[in-house]
């Protein structure tokens, strides 16, 4: 049994606006999320700079360190640090969607996931402080 | 003035007479218990009987009454006045379809996707009925249980604005429906549902997660689609990297 | 059953274990990188960089969040209308990553 079509010719089709995400908060805060990913990337190639003047002796080095404390550059890594927080959160968010954890029979709750990986989150970073501080020098 | 009222603010095309949709105003008793398919429905009965749009249970198991409630896809038979009154309400046909006539939209794109998962039972092997039903535990049952519940209200789609950017995406209700049966026990159909691994199929989407945020029967399809990625990127990286044992 | 369509898999493995790493990990490096050596909490000679294995974590810790950037700005890009040129956009995005991959490599191995 074949469907019975519209006239296409009589159909009219709304176009989506390249500024749709502006529309609701949900789509903003969605394209946050995407954008993130952007300032995550901008610190690691602030980061692998610092490597290749550490490449370049202890001297380079300390002066692009020096630079860092700049107002500009701690400003830049606040704003990075936001992002890679709010990068972090939606991460964890997402990951509790994708996989559903059990104990025994039982789901565990989504909330519940999302808290667990905070709190795996917050022991790595602590591990990394540590190890850094031991190994500096 | 006795009767409080309330503004119903509703998309109007007439495909033989309008170029362009436009808006009408009806101003419509205001009832505590009335959902904005009450409103509709006193608008076609009392006011204007020209009005065209699509419903039949009235509560929330058909999913014919999709529409834009204040820009947010709904099922109207679920969309209270009270929620909105005493502020004006916009009306208009789910988004990211074509409109045939005021709020009623061509689902026929829908239909196809559904069609295109193949939304049955796959068995490699069939059981004669002489050896009786397959036996399926409640754990197996619950592993896609959820995905069943979809009642094919268009919703979604209309949340999606990957759907709304990109025609061709298969869409949260149609991926959905493929996963309920990839994950059925029973079925062992999964590599003839190979759309939904292709481009177009769960690829295009970036988990906005919308879907699932509208969704009046909690089916989650953004789940069911960042899984089937998992699933998917799972099995393609042991290809490459364990090629032999492939069936 | 493996998409011989499509090699998105790959983009999106890669996305995925770089959203990981980037979860977990970046937000203390900008501390540390950002603000507690510029800011004078705590020095930093540069020594612990040299040690094999900090090279491999640096490594990992760079390489991959690039290929999240790359997948998930490939994608941004195109839903904010730029589809037409988007055979473009995965030059630049994934040829990016991929470009980052061997600066990284190149940088550690001088250090």
């Amino acid at each position: 049994m074949s469907a019975v079509r519209p006239d296409a010719s009589k159909l009219y089709h709304r176009k989506m606006p390249a500024t749709w995400w502006l529309t609701k908060q949900s789509y903003f805060l969605f394209m946050l999320r995407e954008l993130s990913s952007v300032f995550v990337a901008l610190f690691l190639v602030v980061y692998l700079c610092q490597l290749y003047q550490l490449s370049q002796g202890p001297d380079a080095y300390s002066a692009f360190t020096q630079k860092l404390s700049s107002p500009g550059w701690i400003l830049f890594h606040l704003v990075a640090l936001l992002f890679a927080l709010y990068h972090s959160f939606t991460w964890f968010q997402s990951s509790a969607v994708v996989l559903p954890l059990r104990i025994g029979e039982r789901l565990i709750s989504r909330p519940i996931v999302t808290a667990l990986h905070v709190g795996a989150w917050a022991i790595v970073s602590v591990v990394v402080l540590v190890l850094f501080l031991a190994l500096k020098s | 003035m006795a009767e409080p009222t309330i503004t119903l603010n509703v998309t109007r095309y007439r495909p033989d007479k309008d170029r362009a949709p436009t808006t009408q105003s009806y101003v419509v008793p205001y009832r505590e218990d009335w959902v904005v398919l009450d409103a509709l429905n006193h608008i076609k009965d009392q006011m204007d009987g020209t009005l065209s749009y699509r419903w039949s249970c009235r509560m929330g198991v058909c999913g014919s009454c999709g529409m834009m409630v204040n820009g947010t896809p709904k099922l109207t038979c679920a969309a209270f006045l009270r929620d909105y009154y005493p502020q004006e309400i916009r009306v208009e046909p789910l988004v990211n379809f074509p409109i045939i006539r005021d709020l009623v939209i061509d689902m026929t794109d829908f239909m196809d996707k559904l069609k295109s998962v193949k939304p049955w039972i796959i068995r490699k092997d069939e059981k004669p009925v002489s050896e009786g039903e397959y036996l399926q535990t409640p754990a197996e049952l619950e592993a896609f249980h959820q995905f069943t519940q979809c009642i094919n209200c268009m919703l979604c789609y209309a949340a999606c604005p990957v759907y709304g950017l990109e025609p061709k995406f298969l869409g949260p209700a149609a991926i959905a429906l493929g996963y309920r049966y990839n994950m059925d026990s029973r079925d062992q159909g999964k590599d003839q549902r190979e759309i939904i691994g292709n481009h177009d199929g769960i690829w295009d989407c970036t988990f906005v997660g919308e879907c699932s945020v509208v969704c009046p029967k909690h089916v989650d399809p953004a789940a069911a689609i960042q899984r089937s990625k998992v699933d998917t990127t799972k099995n393609w990286f042991q290809s490459i990297l364990m090629p032999w044992g492939q069936r | 059953m493996a998409t011989e369509k499509t090699i998105e898999p790959l983009w999106w493995g890669l996305f995925s274990a770089g959203g990981v790493v980037a979860a977990f990990l970046v937000p203390i490096h900008i501390i540390l990188v950002g603000f507690a050596v510029p800011l004078g909490w705590t020095t930093d000679t540069g020594a612990l960089y040299r040690l094999w294995w900090v090279k491999l974590y640096l490594f990992v810790l760079i390489v991959l969040p690039l290929y999240h950037w790359a997948h998930r700005f490939y994608f941004t890009l195109n839903d904010t209308g730029l589809k037409a040129i988007n055979k473009l956009l995965a030059v630049l995005c994934y040829g990016g990553a991929i470009v980052g991959t061997f600066v990284t490599a190149w940088i550690l191995l001088k250090i």
